[in-house]
């Protein structure tokens, strides 16, 4: 059943592009919503055995050896919440058919490619569905063809091109040392024979390039750009999904699977997750354009996932799953905002912004829910995986790191309460009195995300036990 | 002996194509490097790659660049000629560092021996690897040149 | 081992075209030479664990994703040209880092 969340998007795409083109114009948004409905609903099936079955002797046919563990279900889950909020956002965004069209097949295919990064157990597989994916977002970006998103998916396209030559390097090392390109067989093959020189040459390299892809710092330099410059639902796709798949995701793998998660690389992941958290936070109080303080906030909360890795015990990597999860929530809900505000008012520029919430009362009121949980307010779902984090990180050992999160929350409240009061509070400026709320477009998906928010938040104590356990 | 001579060959090409003023001749030097690395790659007894890398590499992706090249008109000779004296003047303690690193490696690379272990089977050919063990890379494949054909629909199209 | 050695040269030759140009498609071009390096790097590796066929199985798979990213980038470099009418990369500065 696995091996179907990969085949249905991409049968899907080639069956959208056979020629019938007006049912198909009018037939892929049904389709898409409904495949992506399919695919949250998929991961909350609970026998073990459905996932690893051999549904419909698919299996005859095509061996791809899919497994899917706890951390690959939450992914999975993120990745059809995302891609179903997206395709609200492009609906209201790409009016003209031929347009729409072409950015749900992009969709489907990228969501796919990260569906396959997720449930992958082989190094090579997964580094070909992380190009996939990449391909997909970089014309995602580039997808209005306007200056500024050319110029950020270029950016992109070069250090992406970097990173894919270092993994490429570091794939190459660990698979002919183990023999195999199988998670396990290169597990077991390095536990026989370790190498040290290769096998640290290798995690080096690949750490490294999967920093420059989750967009960490010091290599973050092109995501700031590339979020501003792509379009409103391609934004809301990247941000929520694309970065944290990729990078993230692909690292918990390498890492869990190459034996000897050395002590070097964990104080590498640690100090470089402590360094953008504050870095990035510090940034975000600096910005004045709306998507640009976002994407700053996306490199912060992406530290924090990166300290929870770092810490090494299994309650670190609940956490870090768990911020997953939630990060993929608020963020999306608050880029949906930005957009929402970008396309009723005409510009991003917070300074010039005032009193919003008072024609746009549910963006206002998301927006709030989101910036809290991003913050780690109690009791918003944000707090509980913060919470796990910092106490992950003290019970290794950690206390500095513990404090710098602790310290990194106080500067995510205070950028967001300033972006709450410079631009939503406050008295109506003149030229936003014909403002009118966004169309249902926009409103149910950040009323959705903002429900699971507090849902989310509500429910986490009882069932956090439980969660922890499967790690 | 022979193997020392392509290999010098190949990294001299590279350095041309870097260093070469016009930037057709910086394609047509990607395509004799690509075909340097064919040969070697036949020496070492990897066929399929190396016909691969041949008509791609050095086929395909040059004609790509020479495509582009001409769709943009280039700098003139004078433009070139500046720009590649600022280019030296900038980063001119790079190509100095690379030779010294790569002969220090070289005389170190007597005690350097990245060990990896040889299977001792020869192991299946290369066309059942690929169909079939490795059929999920051949779908990421098709999916990747699927997306290449949304990116031309997407990018080159003319504007109304 | 002169293999290695290559490759290692391969590499820095490419991340110097990277970094000391100022056109849009010298970038690429030093980015296809670090992917010639990487791909040197994957047949020496497959030549010494004597599993050549895995290792071409590889390079067959990272050509055609290459040329993929080629396509894509160069459409993006065409798209840039038309709207600057040059392909200087010190014009790309409308986005502040």
């Amino acid at each position: 059943m696995a091996a179907l969340l990969v085949l249905i998007p991409f049968l899907s795409v080639l069956i959208l592009n056979l020629p019938f083109r007006d049912f198909n114009r009018r037939a892929c948004f049904g389709a898409a919503a409904v495949l992506f409905l399919l695919q949250m609903g998929s991961v909350f099936v609970p026998d073990n055995s459905l996932w690893n079955a051999d549904q419909w002797g698919i299996g005859a046919f095509f061996n791809f050896g899919f497994k899917a563990d706890i951390l690959s279900k939450v992914v999975l889950f993120c990745i059809g919440l995302v891609s179903l909020v997206t395709l609200f956002t492009c609906r209201h965004f790409f009016k003209e058919a031929n347009r729409r069209f072409n950015f749900i097949n992009l969709l489907l295919i990228a969501a796919a490619g990260m569906n396959a990064i997720s449930l992958a157990q082989d190094i090579f597989s997964l580094y070909v569905f992380l190009e996939v994916t990449a391909v997909a977002s970089f014309i995602l970006i580039a997808f209005d063809r306007d200056i500024l998103g050319l110029e950020g998916a270029f950016k992109y396209i070069v250090l992406s091109g970097v990173a894919t030559v270092l993994m490429i390097a570091a794939i190459a090392l660990l698979v002919f040392s183990a023999g195999s390109a199988n998670f396990s067989a290169i597990h077991a093959g390095l536990l026989l024979k370790p190498n040290p020189l290769v096998i640290n040459l290798a995690l080096g390299l690949f750490i490294t390039a999967l920093l420059i892809k989750s967009g960490l710092m010091p290599f973050h330099g092109w995501l700031p750009d590339a979020y501003t410059a792509a379009p409103a639902p391609a934004s809301v796709f990247l941000a929520g999904a694309v970065t944290k798949v990729a990078g993230i995701y692909t690292l918990i793998r390498i890492l869990t699977s190459v034996p000897g998660f050395a002590n070097a690389s964990r104080d590498v992941l640690l100090f470089v997750g402590a360094f953008s958290a504050i870095l990035a936070a510090l940034a975000a109080l600096t910005q004045s354009d709306f998507k640009r303080m976002l994407s700053y906030s996306s490199i912060s909360q992406v530290g924090y996932i990166i300290l929870g890795v770092g810490s090494g015990t299994a309650l670190g990597l609940a956490g870090a799953t768990l911020h997953i999860f939630n990060h993929a929530v608020f963020k999306s809900l608050l880029f949906i905002n930005g957009a929402a505000v970008e396309s009723q008012t005409g510009s991003r520029d917070i300074d010039k912004m005032s009193g919003l919430s008072r024609r746009m009362p549910w963006t206002g009121l998301t927006s709030i829910l989101g910036s809290l949980s991003c913050a780690g307010i109690p009791p918003l779902a944000g707090f509980w995986s913060k919470l796990v984090i910092i106490i992950a990180l003290w019970l290794a050992g950690y206390k500095v790191y513990a404090v710098i999160a602790i310290l990194g929350s106080l500067l995510t409240l205070a950028y967001f309460l300033a972006l709450q009061r410079k631009a939503f509070f406050g008295k109506l400026g003149d030229e936003f009195q014909q403002v009118k709320e966004a169309g249902v477009d926009l409103i149910f998906p950040a009323l959705l995300l903002g429900g699971l928010i507090v849902g989310v938040g509500v429910l986490t104590p009882f069932v956090l036990d439980k969660f922890i356990k499967q790690f | 002996m022979l193997e020392l001579f392509i290999l010098g060959l190949l990294v001299a090409a590279a350095i041309w194509t870097v260093m070469t003023r016009s930037l057709l001749r910086s394609a047509i030097g990607l395509a004799l490097a690509s075909a340097i690395l064919t040969i070697i790659m036949f020496r070492m007894d990897a066929n399929l790659a190396a016909v691969f890398e041949l008509s791609v590499c050095a086929g395909l992706i040059p004609v790509l660049f020479i495509s582009v090249i001409s769709l943009t008109h280039p700098w003139t000779f004078k433009e070139a000629i500046e720009i590649m004296k600022v280019r030296l003047a900038r980063f001119w303690g790079l190509p100095l560092v690379v030779v010294i690193l790569g002969t220090a490696l070289g005389l170190v690379s007597l005690k350097f021996k990245p060990q990896l272990p040889v299977a001792q089977t020869p192991g299946p050919d290369v066309r059942f690897i690929l169909w079939h063990l490795r059929q999920l890379d051949l779908l990421g494949q098709i999916t990747i040149i699927f997306t290449g054909v949304f990116a031309v629909i997407i990018l080159f199209r003319e504007r109304k | 081992m002169f293999n290695l050695i290559a490759v290692v040269l391969l590499f820095a030759v490419g991340i110097y075209c990277l970094l000391a140009t100022y056109n849009l498609i010298r970038v690429l071009i030093g980015i296809e030479i670090m992917i010639k390096a990487v791909t040197l790097l994957v047949i020496f590796c497959g030549y010494q664990t004597n599993n050549l066929a895995l290792a071409q199985a590889f390079v067959i798979t990272v050509i055609v994703i290459e040329v993929v990213i080629m396509t894509v980038a160069v459409g993006v470099v065409v798209g840039i040209h038309r709207h600057n009418n040059t392909l200087d990369a010190r014009n790309i500065r409308k986005l502040k880092g």
